[in-house]
């Protein structure tokens, strides 16, 4: 995680990015340490592009999403949000986590794709509202604990989303 | 992976699941959480007139080991003291359901979970202390 990732892209330490940066600078590193370009070189080049193309798709894909970049910015400043021992959330945010996993499971015994559907909707936009958020806690107050509680948040949500799309394709095959 | 026999008892057979009324004042209620695996864990707890837990609920979304951990606690619960309850550790849980390392934390959460019910109970009943 001692990485930079933000830096490889040419972009600052900040939860806000703009997307079409990173996806230039990712698409550069990638055709520059592409394979095709070391069909003669050296076995020590062959192996430090790999590791660049390696190291760039890490970083990507860890900048894209709004969670996994909050995770990593909070990781910058030694806060690890998912760490295990840590398990205290806020009781309501938890209360409707519960409410949530019920209708996952209602929704899935019922075969009911269209509520499925309606279930992802509404974590889709609890998403967009946590991740408005944390703009402001990162890059406005700079409230780091306040962020960690947030993305934690976020975090939690995709896992229900995960497992919603889970369930859609497990009807659907 | 392969769950202990234990884990797959619990698991098939949950104990206690379940709620209770969380507005009696006599019930404190636990709710914990861990984001990396998405697990959500309730568990209610009751507490009779001497200070034992008289019953125990619980209800939990997550893998087949954190349903474990919980079942098993609700059971372990019942007629111990609220303070005998704090004390639970979750290696004693890991212990018992034979967890490997990677679902330790199923029962750090079940661990937790007792721990913020008891903080429930014992805020409701110093409320009621100070109402008298």
């Amino acid at each position: 995680m001692s990485q930079k990732y933000f830096e490889l892209f040419g972009l600052g330490q900040t939860f806000t990015i703009d997307l079409s940066v990173l996806e230039s600078h990712y698409r550069k590193i990638q055709s520059a340490a592409h394979p095709d370009r070391f069909v003669t070189a050296t076995s020590a080049e062959k192996r430090e592009s790999m590791q660049m193309a390696t190291l760039a798709n890490e970083a990507y894909q860890t900048l894209k999403k709004p969670a996994s970049r909050a995770k990593y910015l909070l990781s910058l400043n030694d806060i690890d949000a998912t760490q295990e021992t840590n398990t205290a959330m806020p009781m309501d945010f938890l209360m409707q986590q519960m409410e949530w996993r019920e209708s996952l499971e209602d929704f899935k015994s019922l075969k009911d794709v269209g509520g499925l559907d309606g279930l992802a909707k509404e974590m889709h936009q609890a998403a967009k509202a946590l991740a408005t958020e944390l703009i402001t806690l990162f890059d406005e107050h700079n409230d780091l604990v306040k962020a960690t509680d947030t993305t934690r948040k976020l975090i939690f949500i995709n896992k229900v989303c995960e497992d919603i799309n889970k369930a859609i394709t497990q009807i659907e095959d | 992976m392969a769950y202990s026999d234990k884990v797959l008892d619990h698991y098939e057979n949950p104990r206690n699941v379940g709620s209770l009324d969380k507005n009696d004042p006599n019930v404190g209620t636990g709710m914990v959480g861990a984001p990396a695996c998405g697990d959500v864990m309730k568990l209610m707890i009751k507490v009779d007139g001497t200070g034992l837990i008289e019953d125990a609920k619980f209800k939990t979304y997550g893998c087949g080991s954190a349903i474990a951990s919980s079942s098993l606690v609700t059971e372990w619960l019942k007629g111990k003291t609220v303070d005998e309850a704090y004390k639970i550790k979750n290696s004693a849980i890991a212990e018992e359901l034979a967890l490997p390392p990677v679902k330790i934390h199923c029962s750090v959460l079940a661990e937790d979970a007792i721990k913020a019910a008891v903080a429930d109970i014992r805020e409701k009943q110093a409320a009621t202390k100070e109402a008298k």
